[in-house]
């Protein structure tokens, strides 16, 4: 597939003797949501490390929207469209709920070396930020500070700021950690809702939440990549049933 | 809002209570028979805008800095080499001066920025004893005897004479307001945000595409610039400078002012320099062995007043 949004060549990365990509080969297309699984240390998270720069692969590269992008820094490929959540809750917890997208969108207006304006009454900010807010289901809770936010709360809140950076593409690293069978459900929904505009990568150990919203899976396996296909051809792949899905879990 | 951004109800009056008690010392002490007070006071100021330099990159910033009096010290010395080889012109002097620092700033802050928490107290610590050490070594500039300054800065208005002490008093004053006046301006801007955002969350200010070093690294300057002209002050009220007023124990004081009025809040700083120079002026007084009721008051204010004296002063209203 040429016209992949997002493709991996062969990326390798290890921390000493552990390897946690061994030549991952990967490729999203425009519009589907790329669910990424495997069982506790298989590397899913060092994958979305890898993608969104936190780390620099040892081999191989990353390709984005049609350009090179596996030596950019972190900052510059979310310029690039390549936006993030992490598997830990991660906002700024001192913050507003609202300062906290604003501060997303204020990334993306240019540079910030602006020295002299307040920027906590810009209505350029504060406007977009409402609106981001609205959309993941926010709306009244943004003048309460992040740190105060129940967790289901916290992780829609980080959802905002993925979408305020402007991206094409969501790299959603276990957005239902940690959540309720009730919060599960309202992110599943989030997400739903937001698959008519982002392209997505998610890693997820809820399998209901895989199933519900993956257009395709990759099966991932210390380090390598054992399947990718339709959920139902995962579903029933022998490879894929003795490696986690048939051996760890009973779902 | 974010706790203690808005000068708002409690904080802003004590604001305007600390800068209207400076702007009527010399007169107010004078008048109450101890016009010792007003020299305390200039000393109070110029320290004040050093600890709300340091305020930028520690209480804002989260860069924790134990090498910040380097550049009261580089500031000084500018002034003092400066006059030494007959250069007494302020509008020569004082860029220079300001220029010194942001460069050193610069340099220190490209190398210390790239470590975190106690590498970065270790960097910068270091990093200022080198220049310690190096106005110890420099005889022609009084090594550690230090440097008597003959004749202050020169503005050449006949009228703005710093020589004059009412004079050099308000310029303290005027260059503390200033300072208070762009730190407000600055924390409350994009610029701050990001600063404050990246001590909050820095992984998370990198993944929505701020490259955070850069503007850290500006902060580090200015905060430098900011206690380098404290240092020019200095330098010009005490006439003198010595390499004692940028060895690591300043720095830890100015550490200290910090955290004793308020981290992160705007008035801080100034109410930590204050209650500071001024209890150890008056224990000085009752007794010659003033540290040992001195240091166990910091122990306990660092204890029980998480917020320092403003915290303590505003609970309920700063929420930080």
């Amino acid at each position: 597939m040429s016209d992949a949004l997002l493709s991996t060549v062969s990326l390798r990365k290890s921390f000493g003797g552990v390897v946690a990509a061994d030549g991952v080969s990967l490729e999203v297309v425009p519009g589907e949501i790329h669910a990424v699984i495997g069982p506790n240390g298989a590397g899913k998270t060092t994958l979305v490390n890898l993608l969104s720069g936190l780390l620099t692969p040892d081999a191989g590269d990353i390709v984005f929207d049609g350009r090179p992008v596996g030596r950019l820094s972190a900052a510059a490929r979310v310029k690039r469209g390549l936006a993030r959540s992490f598997q830990i809750t991660s906002v700024l917890r001192e913050f507003t709920a609202a300062d906290n997208v604003a501060l997303a969108i204020q990334a993306r207006q240019g540079h910030s070396f602006k020295f002299w304006k307040p920027a906590l009454e810009d209505l350029a900010l504060r406007q977009p930020a409402a609106t981001i807010l609205a959309q993941v289901g926010l709306a009244d809770r943004a003048d309460i500070v992040a740190g105060n936010l129940a967790h289901g709360e916290q992780r829609q809140l980080e959802i905002a700021m993925v979408l305020a950076t402007g991206p094409k593409m969501l790299l959603l690293d276990e957005p239902m950690a940690g959540m309720g069978i009730e919060e599960s459900q309202r992110m599943v929904e989030l997400l739903q809702d937001l698959k008519s505009q982002y392209t997505m990568l998610l890693i997820e150990h809820d399998m209901d939440a895989v199933f519900a919203l993956a257009d395709r899976i990759t099966v991932l396996v210390y380090g390598r990549e054992i399947a990718t296909g339709a959920p139902a051809d995962i579903r029933a792949n022998a490879e894929v049933r003795d490696a986690y899905l048939g051996a760890s879990e009973t779902d | 809002m974010i706790a203690g951004i808005n000068m708002k109800s409690a904080t802003s009056w004590m604001t305007l209570g600390v800068l209207v008690m400076f702007a009527v010392m010399p007169f107010l002490a004078p008048a109450l028979g101890e016009p010792f007070y007003v020299k305390v006071f200039a000393r109070v100021m110029i320290w004040s805008i050093a600890a709300i330099s340091l305020n930028l990159i520690m209480g804002y910033g989260g860069m924790i800095s134990f090498g910040h009096a380097v550049f009261l010290g580089i500031g000084g010395y500018s002034i003092g080499i400066a006059s030494t080889h007959g250069l007494d012109n302020a509008w020569i002097q004082w860029p220079l001066a300001i220029g010194v620092c942001a460069v050193v700033g610069l340099i220190f802050g490209f190398i210390s920025l790239r470590t975190r928490g106690v590498y970065f107290i270790m960097i910068t610590l270091a990093l200022a004893q080198m220049i310690f050490f190096l106005s110890v070594s420099a005889e022609q500039y009084g090594s550690d005897d230090g440097l008597n300054i003959w004749q202050r800065s020169e503005f050449g208005v006949a009228w703005f004479d710093l020589e004059n002490a009412l004079t050099m008093y308000y310029v303290i004053f005027a260059f503390l307001v200033a300072a208070l006046f762009a730190m407000w301006r600055i924390v409350n801007s994009r610029f701050g945000l990001v600063v404050r955002g990246s001590r909050s969350n820095d992984l998370r200010m990198q993944a929505v595409g701020f490259p955070t070093y850069r503007y850290r690294l500006t902060a580090f300057v200015i905060a430098g610039v900011m206690c380098g002209i404290a240092g020019i002050l200095q330098a010009n009220f005490e006439k003198f400078v010595s390499p004692d007023m940028m060895n690591w124990p300043v720095s830890g004081e100015l550490i200290f002012m910090v955290v004793l009025g308020g981290m992160g809040t705007l008035i801080g700083p100034v109410v930590g320099a204050l209650v500071f120079l001024l209890l150890s002026e008056i224990l000085k007084d009752i007794t010659e062995h003033w540290h040992i009721i001195f240091g166990p008051f910091l122990v306990l204010v660092v204890l029980f007043a998480r917020g320092g004296v403003v915290g303590l002063l505003t609970t309920g209203v700063s929420r930080e």
